[in-house]
């Protein structure tokens, strides 16, 4: 996959839990999930499953901590399918 | 104190029209449901709201779903409705909450059917790390309310009581009270049941929902008859709001009724109360704990809406109708089950049931009970009191709901025609 399908995968992804819908709507890789997008910061444990799910991957806790934009959800997800 | 608002989701109608529509008709809500054939259930019919999926993305975003069971779904819309019905508008996400509106809503078993569906399985099967972020606010009793809480931006108190099939009325006295002692200008009240195989195998399993009208659903539920062979399982939610007259009249509020007065106590498992069956002196001190505190004779009483499920209990119920009234059976007030329309929806029949009451002194009725032309014989003496039609009643004024519940719990509230 491209980084830019990953990309697009990632926001519909987060999209069901934004409670920012316009700013989903102009996101970049530079968007904060919980700023931004104004994710409930709880549901993060559901995004990461949910990417877990659809890119077919195990990510670490301690890697999780540390997504915070939706680009180091694309960033993490292609260096684990690399 | 009065209500000012109603919301309803019942199995045999969603909001106030169709409800008030489903009553006067004597409409049942009673359907085969076939996941209960497949799984060999003695019962094999249960009350269950229609089409909440095409209806819940209008009241719930995408996010709040995602981590709601059915029990929650129901009790927010009802609650919503409830509030809208109040003529109360909704409170902005960034706004300062309602610190004079909360809620006790109530719910029976739960959310029983996330954990058996969703907790338990990925537990055992080692899988924690799957399950997710909505585990503990899907499971936690209170789950309905803070949901409710979150939607409109309550800020009093914010609370689920549980007493078995009390719970509904119970929460509307409970609410009752904090509004009547001055910590709250306005309540949300009321009760939410899921349906699940879940909830309803253990109701199953003991023999107390009938098993012989699995081929004609709508005469399943036969509260008061002589054929009564135990209860239908239903689910849905029923919502008052309930608000201090000031309060009501300072804001210009349509008001539905007042409240007068409210009981609730326990039979402590004696003088032949059980874990199941109701002590019949804590049921008359109930009602009697009602009724003098709404300030009324028992003749003033025009209709109730008894608890009535179709168990063995009916016979004994309408007695104590009539001892805690001290009146003869035939100057009984009329009396007439909502069960036998919609069946037993648990946590949320007292919530529902209390709907109807104040639905139908607000709109000059009282529904017709179905399944009970073979009057229980015990009842004779009652028969003329059993409203098997349906009656305009423009002069109905005063309406008795009460519940009883499993843990011998007695709920009893009072509800009158609101006239300046």
């Amino acid at each position: 996959m491209t980084e830019q399908q990953v990309f697009e995968k990632v926001v519909s992804i987060i999209k069901p839990f934004a409670k920012a819908p316009e700013v989903l709507a102009s996101a970049q890789m530079e968007t904060s999930i919980l700023k931004d997008l104004k994710v409930n910061s709880a549901r993060l444990v559901d995004v990461v499953l949910e990417i877990e799910d659809a890119f077919e991957i195990e990510v670490k806790d301690e890697d999780a901590d540390k997504v915070k934009t939706i680009g180091d959800a694309v960033k993490l997800i292609l260096a684990a399918k690399a | 104190m009065v209500v000012t608002g109603l919301g309803v989701l019942s199995p045999n109608g969603h909001g106030l029209e169709a409800f008030e529509r489903a009553l006067r008709r004597g409409e049942s809500g009673i359907r085969h449901v076939p996941e209960l054939a497949e799984l060999k259930f003695g019962c094999q019919v249960g009350g269950i709201p229609q089409g909440v999926d095409q209806i819940q993305g209008r009241y719930l975003s995408d996010e709040e779903l995602f981590a709601m069971n059915p029990n929650m779904v129901y009790a927010a819309i009802a609650a919503i409705d409830a509030w809208t019905d109040a003529g109360l508008s909704r409170i902005a996400p960034d706004a300062e909450p309602d610190w004079n509106t909360g809620a006790v809503l109530g719910t029976g078993i739960g959310g029983i059917d996330t954990i058996a569906e969703k907790l338990a399985p990925k537990t055992d099967a080692g899988k924690v790390a799957r399950l997710g972020s909505t585990m503990v606010e899907q499971i936690m009793s209170s789950g309905s309310s803070a949901r409710v809480a979150g939607l409109l931006g309550l800020g009093n108190q914010v609370t689920t009581n549980s007493s078995a099939c009390n719970t509904g009325t119970e929460a509307v006295v409970d609410a009752f009270l904090r509004i009547r002692e001055g910590r709250a200008e306005r309540m949300l009240a009321g009760g939410s049941e899921g349906h699940s195989k879940y909830i309803w195998a253990g109701f199953d399993a003991m023999k107390v929902l009938n098993r012989t009208k699995n081929d004609a659903p709508a005469e399943a539920s036969r509260p008061l008859s002589a054929s009564a062979a135990g209860f239908i399982p239903g689910s849905g939610a029923g919502v008052l709001m309930l608000e201090s007259l000031d309060s009501a009249r300072a804001r210009g509020a349509r008001i539905w009724a007042e409240v007068l007065g409210g009981h609730v106590n326990c039979g402590g498992h004696r003088q032949g109360g059980s874990m199941t069956a109701p002590n019949p002196t804590s049921v008359q001190r109930c009602i009697r704990g009602a009724v003098a505190m709404a300030g009324i004779s028992a003749s003033a009483i025009d209709l109730i809406n008894g608890h009535l499920t179709a168990t063995f209990a009916d016979p004994h119920e309408v007695e104590n109708w009539r001892a805690a009234l001290e009146v003869s059976p035939e100057k009984l007030p009329l009396i007439q089950s909502t069960k036998s329309l919609i069946g037993h929806a648990l946590g949320a029949a007292g919530g529902i049931e209390c709907v109807a009451s104040v639905l139908q002194l607000g709109r000059g009725f009282a529904h017709g009970s179905l399944n009970c032309e073979d009057l229980h014989p015990d009842l004779g003496r009652f028969a003329e009191r059993v409203l098997h039609q349906t009656r305009d009643l423009p002069e109905l004024r005063v309406v008795a709901k009460a519940s009883f519940g499993f843990g011998d719990v007695n709920g009893c509230v009072i509800f009158q025609k609101y006239s300046e």
